[in-house]
């Protein structure tokens, strides 16, 4: 870097390294903070190592990757459709995973977070590929608001699909409802591992495309005048949004709120250069799903308020404030 | 109306300009006829009117349908009959007791929710927006919910309930969004921000309760006419139709404000005026239609689009969206009660069909735009 970084960067880091460390030192089942340390340094006693190594440090570990990935995906999918309204479920993601659940549960007999990963990734990518052949059927002129009513649609479609199936299976509807609620409680590595991949090939994507987004914001013809090949750079960006948000959504379920609006507050912060969009919500959302989570475990003791509940009661009392200053600027 | 009076044989010579006409005023080529009488007449484009009549048209036969299929099945004709006041007995039970209030909620309700959709998609220019965003259908889902698992239930208190959650999130929103006066986009924003958190409350309620409620109240969130009443559907009828009918005092200045506030603002609108009262309209409508029904989710959304498409308009042309929506429930409620095998809320069948249909004619559009 040519100057040292930002203080924004700096805060933003502080505040995630906080938030990790009280992801590892809080939760339903208590330990106190040397405890845990040892445990976390190899020693300790073999009940605060399961605790710490089996339960919380998965956990915490998904609770980033989850918050990095919907949240990339959001500040993407907003600067792409140029449309502040856009969540990273808008392509399809979110009601394609849940179809293919629900098929998991009601037919197949899938009952934990493991079996749920596959189908939840396979239906938000093939539900995608699908919002965006019939999307992008128009040609180039159709643009993003055709991909956005397309995405709409075909979302409204198969969530009605899941809704129907739902209603008329009770047994199904009960383990339904936890699902869609969005939690992190066991995801362990072997939920998280198999979709680290596409998280990884999703970012890498999504910082490749980030100056390319500078260049279509002045206007398509203006990209294309500084040689950015806006076709490639569309593509790049909904491929990115598909792994990123369809990896998070099959680990954790569907968590609104974080790709919708953390890029707000970020953009609000930092202004209007995508790259450092891209990089404030890198920091900012997993701040926001890990904070969410601990409080989930502690609020409703003895059992424990799934983090997609808890997102909104976190973010949207701070998003209102932010839109309450008098400086605020538009969307 | 403001629109200018233009004498319509010159521009058929014309070629249709169609991608590149946004705004009325330059809508050169399209034929238009005028409507009423000499002073106060309306132009209207001849597409849209067309598109209005047969969408008038289908919902009368839709509706038609609606009285005349159900355990005791009934010919198109003796429902005529009943209706025109040539039958009397277990016919008109069947017809006028049994079946028009659920027809008729279906109708109304449906073009209210579409017009309510159809303004927010307007003063936003946002195909995204609906009513949905200042928290009506998950404040009103909040309300019944609260109702059904703290205070007992009952149909009265669930209606109650949903009125005062739906009524409650609107005016939490305004206040909230209130500095010195209401911006756009700080409105969105903070309707944004409650609606998440009362989503937040329903996942959380509906998780906690026993599955044979939740369901119940599932069925209810996604929004159902089973539950329809006389006593309940006549009023909230009245009531829609009165506030749909006050709208087109705002028309006008909506149209110019499909242009963009600055544009309607050149053109003498008042836009913080006609903005709020457009919004407090398409509120209300919303908030009746869901107190009784629930929040029967995609008709504000897509009956616009689909208005749109079809009448190939600029903007969105409000009189065919409230004809599609009525026609988007009652076909909607046609097939929850009589096609599909089991008993599934409209809401459902709305979102299925309405979603699918849209889709369809996305692709329709691209094949024809080659």
């Amino acid at each position: 870097m040519r100057a040292r970084a930002p203080v924004w960067v700096v805060g933003g880091l502080l505040a995630l390294a906080a938030a990790v460390l009280l992801s590892l030192l809080v939760g339903a089942n208590p330990q106190p903070p040397s405890a845990v340390l040892d445990a976390l340094s190899g020693g300790g006693d073999s009940e605060a190592r399961f605790v710490v190594w089996e339960q919380r440090v998965p956990r915490t570990a998904a609770g980033l990757a989850v918050g990095a990935a919907l949240g990339t995906a959001g500040a993407l999918i907003q600067a792409f459709t140029r449309n502040p309204l856009a969540d990273p479920g808008i392509l399809g993601v979110n009601s394609g995973a849940a179809f293919a659940v629900a098929i998991g549960i009601a037919f197949l007999g899938v009952t934990t977070p493991a079996g749920y990963v596959w189908l939840a990734c396979a239906g938000a990518l093939v539900l995608t590929v699908v919002v965006y052949a019939v999307g992008a059927a128009g040609g180039p002129a159709a643009g993003p608001v055709r991909l956005t009513v397309t995405g709409v649609a075909l979302g409204a479609v198969f969530s009605g699909l899941t809704t129907g199936l739902m209603l008329t299976r009770p047994a199904a509807f009960d383990r339904m409802r936890g699902w869609n609620a969005g939690s992190l409680l066991e995801r362990g590595s072997d939920v998280l591992l198999p979709v680290l991949p596409l998280l990884a090939v999703g970012l890498v994507l999504a910082a490749a495309v980030a100056p390319g987004l500078n260049a279509i914001a002045l206007g398509t013809d203006v990209a294309r005048a500084q040689g950015v090949h806006v076709g490639r750079v569309r593509t790049a960006v909904l491929a990115a949004v598909t792994l990123l948000a369809g990896g998070a959504t099959a680990v954790a379920g569907p968590i609104a709120f974080v790709g919708l609006m953390v890029p707000h507050v970020v953009r609000w912060t930092v202004g209007p250069d995508q790259r450092r969009i891209l990089l404030g919500t890198l920091i900012a959302s997993p701040v926001l799903v890990l904070l969410s989570d601990v409080l989930g475990r502690v609020a409703v003791l003895p059992s424990e308020m799934p983090v997609g509940v808890v997102t909104a009661f976190v973010g949207a009392p701070v998003l209102i404030a932010l839109v309450r200053r008098p400086k605020a600027s538009g969307l | 109306m403001s629109t200018p009076r233009t004498p319509s044989a010159p521009e058929r010579s014309a070629a249709p300009g169609r991608r590149f006409v946004h705004r009325p005023a330059v809508d050169g080529g399209r034929r238009r006829v005028v409507v009423g009488p000499e002073r106060a007449n309306v132009v209207v484009r001849q597409r849209t009117a067309a598109v209005v009549l047969a969408a008038v048209g289908a919902v009368a036969v839709l509706g038609l349908l609606a009285l005349a299929l159900g355990d005791y099945p009934l010919s198109p004709s003796q429902v005529v009959a009943v209706l025109t006041g040539r039958t009397d007995g277990f016919e008109r039970v069947v017809v006028v007791e049994w079946r028009l209030p659920r027809a008729l909620a279906a109708a109304v309700f449906g073009a209210a929710l579409a017009v309510a959709g159809g303004v927010f998609q307007t003063l936003t220019r946002n195909p995204l927006a609906s009513p949905d965003i200042v928290g009506l259908a998950n404040g009103s889902f909040t309300g019944m919910l609260v109702a059904l698992l703290f205070l007992g239930g009952g149909w009265t208190l669930l209606t109650a309930g949903s009125l005062a959650g739906g009524l409650a999130a609107a005016v939490a929103i305004y206040l909230l969004a209130y500095r010195g006066g209401i911006k756009g986009f700080r409105f969105i924003v903070v309707g944004i921000g409650v609606s998440a958190m009362l989503a937040s409350v329903n996942t959380w309620l509906i998780l906690r309760a026993d599955v044979e409620t939740a369901l119940f109240a599932s069925a209810w969130g996604a929004g159902t006419l089973n539950n329809v009443t006389a006593q309940t559907a006549y009023p909230a009828a009245a009531a829609a139709a009165v506030l749909m009918a006050v709208l087109p005092l705002a028309a006008p200045a909506l149209r110019q404000m499909d242009l963009g506030d600055d544009m309607a603002q050149a053109t003498g609108v008042r836009v913080g005026r006609a903005r709020t009262a457009a919004i407090a309209v398409a509120v209300a409508l919303v908030s009746v239609v869901t107190a009784v029904a629930g929040p029967i989710a995609f008709v504000s959304l897509a009956a616009p689009q689909i208005a749109r498409r079809i009448a190939g308009a600029p903007g969105i042309p409000l009189v065919a969206t409230a004809a599609f929506g009525a026609g988007l429930l009652l076909a909607s409620d046609l097939i929850a009660q009589h096609v599909v095998p089991l008993t599934i809320p409209v809401g459902v069948v709305t979102v299925v069909f309405g979603g699918g249909y849209l889709v369809w004619l996305l692709i329709h559009e691209a094949r024809k735009g080659r």
